[in-house]
Order: C-alpha cells, then structure tokens, then sequence
C-alpha cells in the first residue's frame, strides 16, 4: 500500500517534468533557438558537461564551494548555538544580530566582499558563510533547546564524563535535526553559490552561466542550471540516506 | 547500623515564577535510610517528593542543610556517584534510538566496563525481568510494561548502592504494577540494595516498604511506620487507616 503510494508519486512527478519538457519544445517550434532551443539541444550540452572533465570540473568546483560554505556555517553556527544555549544574556545580544544578517540580500554580499576582500575563494566562503550561518544557528539553538530534559537528568545520574555525554546523548538527540538544517540550507547555499561566484570567479557554474549570458547561448545556460539542481538533488538523496540510516529505529517502529 | 542516605534539617527553596518571593518546597527535612533498608515515601502531589530525589542525586543543591549519601554530598562531589546511584524514574526514561539490550548498557557504558562482560550482565538482566526475546527491540515496539522492565534493568545493572524509584509503576495498569513490585522488592532484597522509593498508592508503601514515611508539605515528615515480616494483616490494615487520617489531616490544615 505504502511503497504503492510512493510510486505513484514518483510517476506523477516525473510526469509533471516530462510535461514541462515537452511545453518547452513545442515553445521551441515557434521561437528561435535563442530563446527556446530545442530539449535535444539542451540535452546534448548537459552530457557534454557531464562526460567532459574539464566541463564537470566547473561543476565540481561549485560543488566544493557550496559543501565549504555550508560546513563553515555548520562549524560556526554549532559552536554560536552552543554558546547562546549557555547564555540568556549572550542570546539577546547576539540574537538581533544574525537576524539582522538573515535580512541582507546575498548580492549585498557579493558588494561587500569584492571590497573587503582579495582572494575569490575566500569572497566566495565569505559570501557562502553569512548568507547561512544565521540559519544554522537558530536552527541548531532550536535542536539544542528541544532536547529532552527527561533524558538527559536520566544519564547524568549515571555521572557521565562531557564526552560521553556528548557522544550517548546529544549526538543522537541532535542528529535529526542537523540533517533537516542541512536539507534547508542546501537549497538556500545553491541559489546563493551562482551569486557569490560572480566576485571574480573564473571557474564554476556561475562564471559559467555569465559567459553563456554573454554568448547568448540559451542551451548553455539551461544546461549549467541543470547541473545546480542534479546537485542539489544528489545531495538530498545523501542526506535521505543518512537520514534513514540514523533514524532506522523509527522504520522498525512504523513496521510493527 | 550505617546510614546510606542522611538529610540533616534541609530546607529547599524556589524562586518563586509570579511574585518573586521564595517558595518551600522542602521544610527543616531530617531523615536517614540504613543500609539495606527500603524506605517507602508517600504524599500527596506537589508535596516536594521528587525535589527530595533531585536533592539526593545531585541535580540540585539544598538551600541549607546538609544531604549526605554515604558521607558525600551528591551536589558538589559529583564524580563519587559514578554508577553508585540507579534512578528509576516514572516514565522510562529509554533512548528511543538504542534497543532494549543498549539501553541496559547505557550505565555500564559510562563506566567504562569492558564490553563482553557488558553485555552478559546486561542480557543477565533482561532475563531476570522476562524480556530475553525482546533484546533487540527498539523502546517503540515494547508495551509500557516492558519498557518500565527495561528501565528497570537499567538501573539495576550498575549494582548501585542507592536505588532512587520516583513513583515507578504509577502509569502502569494495576496487575503490571502488581507484578513488577513484587520483582521489585525480590530483586533489591537478593541484592541487598539500599531502596527510597516514592509512591502515592497506600498500598504500594505498604507492599514494598520496610519503613513507611509520609510526607507533608513543604515535605517535612508527618508519620513513620516500620514493617517487618511478622507485621500481621490486621496491623496493616490499622496502619493503613492510620496513614489515611496523616494524609487527610493535611488537607484540614491547608
Ligand atoms: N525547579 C523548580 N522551580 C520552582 N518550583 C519547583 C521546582 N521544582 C519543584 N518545584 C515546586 O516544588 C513543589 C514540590 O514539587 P515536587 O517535588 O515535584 O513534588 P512531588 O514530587 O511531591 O509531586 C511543587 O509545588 C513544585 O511546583
Ligand atoms: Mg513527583
């Protein structure tokens, strides 16, 4: 019943793509190729992309970047979560700050980096770092908030050291929710990546997706998008994996 | 006769949420258990029964007085209790994300045992309390019964010197309960555990106790019974009647 359900939605959804695919080319029949090139066109250049190695390296790099930045914020935001979980006072302060960051648009960034900084990989983890730690954070302080009192005065009666605290608690009580950030700030890092490598980059899809702006080469520009979002969604298959193995005791629940 | 457990005139106090003052939980308490006893406390909801245990367990500290548990106190010396103490709480407390078998493990892992011997005193466990077959079962397959064993187990794996119970069978349906108290003061006696153990079924204290304690609040004790083997049904029945009008009294005076 269950695997029957989630079959019918995978059909429905690549139908739903195949249908937009086909509007696309029928749009193609009427407009020239500089507008709308033909799926053939587009699907050449992405395999081009994808068995070219010096194409898929510009997709790699992109990757890299947006992998960097988020684990920088992962990195930042877990030590600023902890830090605002250990102070009340320390939140209030820091709080109205990264939510003052969160409203700053990441072509802002881009501005402000170009200007404080001389390196493109360095503007680039900058821009990838401020535009989603403020999430990180908050999403983190949430997990951290959330955990159950119930059990943590349960093991502390067993006089755990800090580190075992960590490992047989907060770890496992923590890691759910580190996926869903994860999910969250994925989506957000990849829209942002193609911004951000606008600072100089000479590499990558954004430098990518500029030159084919200036070739005027709209197959080129749907093809390097392309590759955006078949990285955003083998990155969500990981994490669904992760997700499952981590959580398999609720599978074994749910069956029973 | 040395005493495991030794409250001496302590008196806990809580900021108070809406006026700001201090509220009593814990008045002027001075009581000990011995070693080996098992001492059974009742009273009404909210009388600072668990505030007693969070004393003892060192999760907070008395506003004055002194707790002592085998001449330390468990606020300030908190290394000292490594696996000293078993908690058994009245919701079981299980990780979700560990099967029955590692959540036995939980305390014998904080402690550092070697794992092989680990597992065999764990599964040793799980086996006393019936629940050989279900090792492996996640917390969310096991009925409320059999997660309560499982707590159970856990507590006592670490063969604690102090056994803390805080109304342990209160959720579960009556013949479960029944069984599990009968387990219960079988277990701690065969260990010679030193056993508080916080209810508010009359009947309960009476099944389990050595030595009945009700409380008034702020918890301060209003009557203490001792039983013993020879204690007749029909004294029962009068301490029975006798611990009703203690705990009805209170409510004349409140
Ligand atoms: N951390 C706390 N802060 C403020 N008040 C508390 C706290 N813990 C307990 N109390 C209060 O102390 C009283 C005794 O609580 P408790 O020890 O949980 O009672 P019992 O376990 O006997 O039902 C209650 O009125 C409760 O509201
Ligand atoms: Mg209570």
């Amino acid at each position: 019943m269950m695997s029957f359900g989630i079959n019918k939605r995978a059909v429905q959804a690549v139908a739903s793509l195949v249908g937009l695919a086909a509007i696309w080319q029928i749009a193609s029949l009427f407009f020239p190729p500089f507008l709308f090139p033909p799926v053939t066109a587009i699907a050449k250049y992405v395999w081009e992309i994808l068995t070219s190695w010096e194409m898929f390296l510009d997709v790699l790099m992109t990757s890299g970047r947006i992998f960097g930045g988020l684990m920088g914020a992962f990195v930042v935001g877990g030590f600023l979560a902890l830090l605002l979980y250990s102070s009340r006072t320390l939140e209030n302060y820091i709080s109205p700050i990264l939510t003052f960051l969160q409203g700053i648009p990441a072509l802002s960034w881009v501005v402000i980096a170009i200007i404080w900084f001389h390196g493109v990989e360095f503007r680039i983890f900058f821009i990838m770092l401020m535009t989603t730690l403020p999430a990180f954070t908050f999403q983190i302080l949430g997990a951290i908030r959330s955990m159950s009192k119930d059990l943590y005065e349960m093991t502390l009666s067993f006089r755990p050291r800090r580190m075992q605290l960590f490992r047989m608690l907060y770890l496992p009580t923590l890691i759910p929710d580190i996926i869903t950030a994860w999910r969250v700030n994925l989506g957000n890092a990849a829209r942002v990546v193609v911004v951000a490598e606008l600072v100089g980059a000479t590499g990558g899809v954004g430098y990518q997706l500029l030159r084919q702006q200036q070739l005027f080469d709209m197959a080129g520009a749907i093809a390097w998008t392309l590759q955006l979002v078949l990285f955003v969604l083998v990155m969500q298959q990981i994490l669904t994996f992760l997700e499952n193995h981590f959580l398999r005791y609720r599978a074994v629940s749910e069956r029973a | 006769m040395t005493n495991v457990v030794e409250f001496t005139s302590v008196r806990k106090t809580f900021r108070s949420q809406t006026d700001g003052g201090d509220f009593v939980a814990v008045d002027d308490l001075t009581f000990n258990v011995a070693k080996g006893e098992i001492v059974a406390v009742l009273g009404k909801t909210g009388c600072g029964k668990s505030t007693m245990f969070n004393l003892l367990s060192g999760l907070i500290a008395p506003t004055s007085g002194t707790v002592r548990t085998n001449g330390h106190d468990p606020f300030t010396d908190f290394e000292y209790f490594r696996g000293r103490i078993g908690i058994v709480f009245q919701n079981d407390r299980l990780m979700p994300w560990r099967t029955a078998l590692d959540n036995v493990l939980l305390g014998l892992e904080i402690l550092d045992r070697p794992r092989q011997e680990s597992v065999e005193i764990a599964k040793g466990w799980l086996a006393r309390l019936g629940l050989s077959a279900h090792e492996n079962d996640y917390p969310h397959a096991l009925s409320g019964g059999m997660r309560q064993r499982v707590s159970l187990a856990r507590a006592f794996a670490v063969q604690p010197e102090l056994l803390l119970c805080d109304e342990p069978f209160s959720a579960l349906d009556e013949m479960t309960a029944r069984d599990l108290r009968a387990e219960f003061v079988r277990i701690t006696k065969q260990n010679h555990n030193t056993a508080l153990f916080i209810t508010h079924s009359i009947n309960e204290a009476l099944e389990i106790g050595d030595r009945i304690v009700v409380f008034h609040r702020p918890a301060k004790i209003a009557f203490e019974a001792r039983l013993t083997k020879d204690t007749s049904e029909q004294e029962k029945v009068q301490l029975r009647e006798k611990i009703i009008e203690v705990l009805a009294g209170e409510k004349r005076m409140a």
